[in-house]
């Protein structure tokens, strides 16, 4: 395969691996973002980390379940259009009452070209919270490395369910000419 | 097609693979697995359809050093299809899928299900990448694809209709999940 040239990643994507690595990570399972870019090549290129490419969101609340179930920290990325594809199973982690650390980059708010992102956009907070996961939301590049940090550990070190949204304009206007 | 009895295949496989780690599917492969004798390194689902094959996956990279085994039927793999390309994308060599398809969904009154309707599942996870993907009549077979964790690998299981008495497994998520990362030597978080 080759190496595609690509730019420096903004500093809050890096911050973000780094927060996932030290935090003993070792599972990263994910359906692809321009926001999520940076991690998900982090993970397939960390040997101590598995990156897992998933078909639909609703299987990474699965693995990463049978992660901590074997003993590894795990984290889901997905952006906020996915999370309608995993409501029913969002029972599994409130059931077992598993650790579960979700990163969800925004869509259908900031500069938002596709009207189509707009509902799932609009619904993403309540749909977590609907079902009983925990939602925090970061806006400010300077404040996603605190951010992400402080849930992952409420997440493995008190057992909660979080939900980090990751809102629009940290990823920056879409150029849709090419 | 030789189609088995369902609850002496599970029987004859868990008693042949006694230190693999076993999730089983919401509905009857849960009923199964628990008929064949309650162990430590069981996880029952009870429901979050489509899970088996992605939680064994999880747990099956978590735990490279045991044969975890994902055990579930027609219609709970189909809801959770896409997860076989996501095995296949992960290779885990520990993970074998073992499908127990009637071509029915059993649990809600027998409707037919596409398996009975023109689905193959063996072509369907060969498709998806699981190269080592076989009809599984041979216990024997399924059960030494686990133990050798040469994976990841795909039986299909074909099963008559037959619906044996319910044998619940326990309900209690959150009691099963303890049990079994006690059995690994794991805190509860």
């Amino acid at each position: 395969m080759m190496a595609r040239m690509s730019p420096a990643p903004p500093l809050w994507q890096e911050k973000i691996f780094e927060v996932l690595r030290k935090g003993g990570v070792e599972q990263i399972a994910y359906v692809p973002d321009a926001g999520h870019s940076h991690v998900i090549r982090e993970a397939h290129s960390d040997p101590g980390i598995h990156g897992v490419v998933l078909t639909t969101e609703e299987e990474g609340v699965a693995v990463v379940a049978g992660a901590w179930l074997g003993g590894q920290r795990a984290v889901l990325l997905m952006q906020s259009s996915g999370v309608g594809n995993c409501v029913n199973m969002f029972s599994l982690l409130e059931m077992c009452r598993f650790p579960f650390l979700t990163l969800v980059t925004m869509r259908g708010e900031y500069a938002e070209f596709n009207p189509w992102q707009g509902p799932m956009g609009r619904a993403t907070q309540r749909a977590f919270e609907l079902m009983g996961i925990t939602v925090v939301r970061v806006d400010d590049p300077d404040e996603v490395e605190d951010t992400v940090s402080a849930a992952l550990d409420n997440v493995f070190e008190a057992g909660e369910r979080v939900a980090v949204l990751l809102g629009q304009k940290l990823i920056g206007r879409k150029k849709w000419e090419r | 097609m030789n189609r088995l009895d369902r609850r002496e295949f599970v029987a004859s496989l868990t008693a042949a693979v006694p230190d693999a780690l076993i999730v089983s599917g919401l509905g009857s492969a849960s009923y199964d697995l628990f008929a064949a004798g309650h162990r430590p390194g069981n996880f029952y689902l009870w429901g979050a359809m489509g899970a088996a094959a992605p939680l064994a996956l999880g747990l099956a990279l978590a735990q490279p050093d045991r044969s975890v085994v994902a055990v579930t039927g027609d219609g709970e793999q189909l809801m959770g299809i896409g997860s076989l390309g996501t095995i296949a994308a992960a290779r885990p060599a520990n993970l074998t899928v073992v499908v127990l398809d009637n071509g029915h969904f059993g649990e809600t009154g027998m409707q037919q299900s596409h398996t009975s309707l023109g689905t193959d599942l063996v072509a369907v996870a060969q498709g998806f990448g699981i190269s080592d993907a076989f009809v599984g009549t041979d216990v024997a077979a399924v059960a030494e694809r686990v133990l050798a964790r040469r994976g990841p690998t795909f039986a299909h299981v074909p099963i008559t209709t037959d619906e044996p008495p319910r044998a619940l497994p326990p309900r209690d998520g959150v009691a099963v999940k303890n049990d079994f990362r006690a059995a690994l030597e794991l805190p509860t978080f």
